[in-house]
């Protein structure tokens, strides 16, 4: 077994009456970027948030580093989540901050750096994502693709160990893909950060990760290199990768029996 | 007897409520600021946002409500010959009542959903998670200075209010309606108290502004993050806002002025 | 640049709204700064003290020297115990001066008037002035003025 950055172990956690996660155990190895996958309403958004103690698992633990990142206090999590980047699925940007001043904004925050360094800084992170004459910008002037990358860079300010991202392929044109996976893959490689992927964009993910794992119903169903996973026999692994409409996964959602036979309106 | 255990279940989840409000508003004040310059320029900013931008609706409001109680006031005050009297009749009804209740009422109309339309915002672009990622309690940073301000705010907002109500009032009985400005002024001097009448009004501005600001930030803060969401929890900060001012406004006025 | 203008824009509107609060304290409320006058006190008893309330002015020949602290009834006699400061540069009221509980105006407020007596001595912190005459109640007034109509026919 690698050596495992984040371990989740027999984790529940459900949403009301609707159950997310049913015993679900699976590890994320250093240093390498793990794609989850899923069909969407599969919890993998809850699944980052899990990681970053936003949200507590009704039963099971996770494992952060070595650490049970929910049995930290307050002030400790706050710690750990220092070395946690994470991309949001909207970006995320600050609405009232500059794009220079959104990557700055962790390093003002978090270290006692001055403003000429922080400034340097923030020029280096907006190169490494190909933005750096976009500094001045306000974020609502940023197209979707480039709000992505400038919220990747704001991610990785404090040079993290984690970075996670939650869906950054969606809604993105094809170009904009391509500068992302080509960015994920040089994050990781460079820095040596650990990357967790949240996807439904299967050719995308499946090209970047080093360790994949795919979740539905609550379960993960299928964990392994993108090759393992390509080579599944698994008829839902399958259904997933090749986006068949009908399967093990029902094109009808179900349906109520009380219900059956009366109108719908 | 399911009529009741579901009384029951809507009593408890009010409770809940009520106390998680409650909760929610005691950590965004008490968690204390940890760059103070930072949090002075995010306080500017929302001062900015909340008192300087209401100042138009405010002292427009104000002088013409101040400008519509001289007139009604002066053309009854007049059967009794005693028209002098609307100094008065305008410097009590705007600094015990009507000061406090209009401008906390225009205030969660005007400040107050921008508030809450905000923050839901901040939230469904999930800039609050943003915020706890990156290790920064977004209470602290984003609800507190919005809650200071708004406190700060409307007692000033009022004070303008009943200020400018009271100059538009001159305007229309003195220099108009021809009330000798001395007897204008002196009845008014006579019968307005700073203690009852001044700064009663200032504390009840003063209650005013807390139930307003927390119910909007608290709307923001919960509200579901999506569109409908956000226009739903908007309508409720104006709704509950203006609801609460009312019964807060009968409970103060019992205790300030009702001789028991 | 941007905040700087934002931080004038606030500044100003907490000083406008620090003048409209001395603006309301000054010439609403006719606060003077300096009201802390020294102030003796004198007692007097009404059979009716008729809408009487406290810190209602005190006069003499119509000029405000003085307020009503406080209006108590007196168990003993069965009348109303007025209470009121007087300043105390008002020192030279007569024993035998007479107060009246008068209108300003028709639906004015309630206010005292004294009218100075002859004696050569005067009150003093705790003195009484035993001359009152009650508040006029509309309704005795009319109820006089039908009994007398009544009695002259």
């Amino acid at each position: 077994m690698t050596d495992a950055y984040i371990e989740v172990r027999n984790v529940s956690f459900s949403r009301g009456d609707r159950v997310i996660y049913e015993n679900v155990s699976l590890t994320i190895p250093r240093g390498k970027i793990t794609a989850v996958m899923g069909p969407s309403g599969t919890g993998k958004t809850t699944l980052l948030r899990l990681i970053a103690a936003q949200l507590a698992p009704d039963s099971g633990e996770l494992l952060v580093d070595g650490k049970n990142i929910h049995a930290l206090s307050r002030s400790n999590l706050y710690k750990a989540r220092k070395k946690m980047g994470m991309l949001f699925q909207s970006g995320a940007l600050f609405s009232d901050m500059s794009v220079a001043e959104n990557i700055a904004f962790p390093m003002e925050e978090h270290t006692k750096l001055d403003a000429e360094t922080i400034s340097k800084r923030v020029l280096d992170k907006l190169y490494s994502v190909g933005l750096r004459g976009a500094a001045k910008l306000m974020p609502s002037e940023l197209s979707g693709g480039m709000a992505r990358r400038v919220a990747l860079a704001r991610a990785i300010a404090l040079d993290p160990e984690l970075v996670m991202y939650d869906e950054p392929f969606t809604g993105q044109d094809p170009i904009s893909k391509g500068v992302l996976v080509k960015l994920i893959r040089q994050l990781n490689d460079t820095a040596n950060i650990t990357s967790v992927l949240v996807s439904h964009d299967v050719e995308e993910s499946l090209s970047i990760a080093d360790h994949v794992c795919i979740l539905a119903g609550g379960r993960v169903i299928a964990e392994g290199s993108a090759d393992e996973i390509r080579a599944s026999d698994n008829a839902e692994v399958q259904q997933f990768l090749n986006g068949e409409p009908d399967g093990p996964v029902p094109f009808h959602y179900p349906e109520n029996r009380a219900d059956a036979g009366k109108g719908v309106l | 007897m399911k009529m009741i255990a579901e009384l029951g279940a809507a009593l408890l989840n009010w409770l809940e409520s009520v106390g998680r409000a409650g909760i929610f508003l005691v950590q965004s004040i008490v968690r204390l600021p940890v760059r103070p310059k930072e949090s002075l320029n995010l306080l500017v900013k929302q001062l900015y946002s909340v008192g300087v931008l209401s100042l138009v609706i405010v002292v427009v409001s104000g002088a013409f409500i101040g400008m519509v109680l001289a007139l009604q006031g002066y053309s009854i005050l007049a059967k009794f010959g005693s028209e002098e009297a609307v100094g008065q009749l305008l410097a009590l009804a705007l600094l015990r009542e009507l000061g406090p209740v209009v401008t906390a009422l225009l205030f969660a109309g005007r400040a107050g959903s921008s508030l809450t339309a905000e923050i839901g915002l901040m939230k469904a672009t999930e800039q609050l998670s943003s915020f706890e990622m990156m290790g920064v309690d977004p209470l602290r940073r984003v609800i507190a200075p919005r809650f200071i301000a708004g406190v700060i705010c409307l007692p000033l907002l009022s004070l303008i209010f009943s200020a400018t109500g009271i100059i538009g009032g001159l305007v229309v009985s003195v220099n108009w309606l021809g009330v000798h400005d001395g007897a204008f002024w002196s009845l008014m001097q006579q019968s307005v108290y700073f203690d009852t009448d001044i700064l009663n009004g200032f504390i009840k501005a003063v209650f005013f502004s807390v139930a307003v600001t927390w119910i909007a930030v608290y709307q923001g803060y919960e509200c579901v993050p999506t569109s409908e969401g956000i226009g739903k929890a908007t309508t409720r900060t104006v709704v509950l806002g203006s609801l609460a001012i009312l019964a807060l406004d009968f409970v103060l006025t019992a205790a300030m002025f009702g001789d028991f | 640049m941007r905040s700087k203008r934002i931080e004038l824009a606030v500044g100003a509107f907490i000083v406008v709204g620090i003048m409209a609060f001395v603006y309301l304290a000054v010439q609403v409320s006719g606060l003077a700064f300096s009201d802390k006058k020294d102030t003796y006190q004198i007692v007097a008893r009404f059979d009716d003290i008729g809408g009487l309330s406290n810190r209602a002015k005190v006069t003499i020949a119509g000029v405000n020297v003085g307020s009503v602290e406080s209006i108590t009834f007196d168990k003993d006699l069965y009348m109303g115990l007025v209470t009121m400061n007087i300043d105390s540069d008002v020192d030279n009221i007569p024993t035998d001066s007479s107060v009246a509980i008068l209108t300003s105006g028709l639906l004015g407020e309630k206010y005292l008037g004294i009218s100075i007596g002859a004696e050569d001595e005067m009150l003093k912190d705790g003195g009484e002035i035993f001359d009152t005459q009650s508040a006029l109640v509309l309704e005795t007034l009319i109820s006089q003025f039908l009994f007398k109509a009544g009695d002259s026919e």
